[in-house]
């Protein structure tokens, strides 16, 4: 009797999961099936799903509309620069706050903690002001520069909770075999928290492949632009071209696709290793 | 080996690691002080002057603060927006995650193939999500309101109503709860220990007082820390109104940090900025010292042995 029950429920969950992962998936078959789509097609009631003729060249003529690789390059060296200089000072970082010990290590990381809650509009206008007087508006500097000093206080805390979780031995037994602090960290530390690396890397690429604000601020010369800023200029001038729109964000959003299948495991690594401890 | 001195461990070597440790922690530390400390400083005086980037500030006091607070209508009206986004959208967004980790959690077979299905929404953010619902909520057009018309309800104008534009927003969001959140969750659903459920089952309790009185106290620290973020997260809100209405109609979508981007980088209005700025900070942490009060009522922490 008991056994019965848990079958049926076992078989409710599965059709209530298949009914709503359906209902998140259709938007993305949709927008692909706009971005196909001739005018004549998409203002039809009701809509086609699968369109009489694909219009592939749609982007091709999103390519024509929009400087699409310009764009790509951008968002590329910003996003590759980014993920490099995170990874290299969070790990420092993390390293110093989780193996070595120094004063005022616990106060600092109570102050490390509390600027993940700052918001980013306390800060935004000096750092605007410091920037443009320094004559790094429209490069990618700002943008770039702060990611070599300190990484991000959410990466920093990952990677210390990796840190924490490598037995001490390890470190102790290279520092009395005569091994410098650096070595420790880049010849054992690092390739021993290399998943949780990689963790951080994809999660910049993530975050600064979508990042808007900065580069809205940063970025008003039009050939600096990134991808997610000139989609959004590409908005702002293509009204009521919604194939083209689909095509463009279709676009943008394959790298990040690919990226996610391939390296799901760690995105969701990382949000299970910062859960958990809270 | 923490706070174990070993014969190796004198203070030459203990000096040597102080310094060290400064040195590994350097790039922080002058981040922190160039893009934190600073900055944080230097808006708060900006606060306190009128400033538009040409000239050197000059101080005029309290007046931001006093114009905001007492002359200015949009600041009301983003405050208004701003709290109605935040506490519509937390309290759905995490029952909404929550009540998918619950059920994938039971899902013996396939659960990560949902997994995946059910992140994937989550991983596009930002500008493009934005324009994909610009799409999906078109009116005449667009996917939702074909859909509604399929079944003879006839759809409301969704971001082009000033009643409909924020609901639009919130529920847009909401087809993001199966990701890091949802994560998160479902993690901390694995942590539950199967014995607790053992004992309702004797009590003879059913699915509903095991999910309130065991899984909910063990997972309450998470959930927890998930709305504290989430209230801050959305009181932040900006690229999706600033993409897809630009805080229309009639102001329904100017939302804080909208109204304050327009005051920094459309009128170059600097200090009045900055003190947007600072009484966001200021409600922030309130608003988080309150749920940290709150929270001591129900949020359960075990006893742990472990260090």
């Amino acid at each position: 009797m008991k056994h019965r029950r848990r079958q049926w429920r076992q078989l409710g969950v599965y059709a209530i999961l298949t009914a709503f992962g359906a209902l998140f998936l259709i938007p993305f078959v949709w927008v692909l099936s706009t971005s196909l789509k001739g005018n004549e097609q998409i203002f039809t009631i009701p809509p086609q799903w699968i369109p009489s003729r694909l219009r592939w060249e749609n982007y091709m003529e999103v390519f024509r509309r929009m400087p699409v690789l310009l764009y790509l390059k951008n968002s590329v060296v910003v996003t590759v620069l980014q993920m490099i200089g995170i990874v290299a000072s969070s790990s420092l970082v993390a390293y110093a706050f989780a193996i070595l010990r120094w004063p005022g290590r616990n106060i600092l990381f109570g102050v490390l903690l509390a600027t993940m809650m700052l918001p980013m509009q306390v800060t935004m206008i000096p750092v605007f002001v410091l920037f443009k007087q320094l004559g790094w508006l429209d490069t990618f500097k700002p943008l770039v520069v702060p990611a070599f000093l300190g990484g991000g206080a959410f990466n920093i805390f990952l990677l210390r909770q990796f840190f924490l979780g490598i037995p001490a031995d390890i470190a102790d037994a290279a520092r009395i075999d005569g091994c410098s602090e650096f070595r420790i960290y880049w010849n054992i530390m690092l390739p021993l928290a290399a998943p949780a690396l990689a963790t951080v890397a994809i999660m910049t690429f993530m975050f600064s492949w979508n990042d808007f604000l900065g580069p809205l601020i940063y970025l008003s010369e039009k050939n600096k632009s990134t991808l997610a800023l000139g989609l959004s200029m590409f908005v702002g001038q293509q009204t009521n071209e919604w194939a083209l729109l689909m095509a463009a964000s279709i676009l943008m959003m394959i790298p990040m696709v690919a990226v996610f299948f391939f390296f799901q495991k760690y995105i969701i690594q990382g949000f299970t290793m910062s859960g958990i401890k809270g | 080996m923490k706070g174990i001195k070993t014969p190796w461990m004198n203070t030459h070597r203990r000096k040597q690691e102080a310094a060290l440790g400064f040195l590994f922690a350097s790039p922080w530390l002058v981040g922190f002080l160039v893009f934190g400390l600073y900055p944080m400083v230097m808006s708060f005086y900006f606060s306190l002057c009128r400033y538009d980037v040409l000239r050197i500030p000059q101080f005029v006091g309290f007046a931001n603060y006093h114009t905001l607070l007492a002359r200015d209508p949009y600041f009301w009206t983003a405050v208004e927006n701003t709290l109605y986004y935040a506490f519509v959208r937390t309290p759905l967004c995490i029952t909404g995650s929550l009540w998918l980790a619950v059920l994938i959690n039971q899902a013996t077979r396939g659960a990560r193939a949902y997994r995946t299905v059910f992140f994937l929404p989550s991983i596009i953010s930002g500008v493009v999500v934005s324009v994909l619902w610009l799409w999906l909520l078109n009116p005449q057009y667009g996917l939702i309101n074909s859909a509604l018309q399929m079944i003879g309800i006839t759809g409301p104008l969704w971001l082009q109503s000033p009643e409909w534009s924020k609901p639009s927003l919130v529920l847009m969001s909401l087809w993001s709860i199966g990701g890091g959140r949802m994560i998160v969750f479902l993690a901390a659903l694995q942590t539950v220990p199967h014995h607790l459920y053992e004992v309702v089952d004797l009590d003879g309790g059913g699915a509903w007082q095991k999910f309130r009185h065991v899984t909910l106290p063990i997972i309450s620290p998470v959930l927890f820390l998930w709305i504290v973020l989430e209230v801050i997260f959305s009181l932040q809100v900006f690229t999706e109104s600033y993409v897809m209405t630009k805080g229309g109609p009639l102001n329904s979508t100017l939302f804080y940090n909208l109204y304050l981007y327009y005051k920094a980088f459309d009128d170059f209005d600097m200090g009045y900025a900055s003190a947007l700025a600072w009484l966001l900070l200021l409600f922030s942490v309130v608003v988080t010292a309150v749920q940290f009060r709150v929270g001591k009522r129900w949020v359960y922490y075990e006893t742990d042995s472990r260090p």
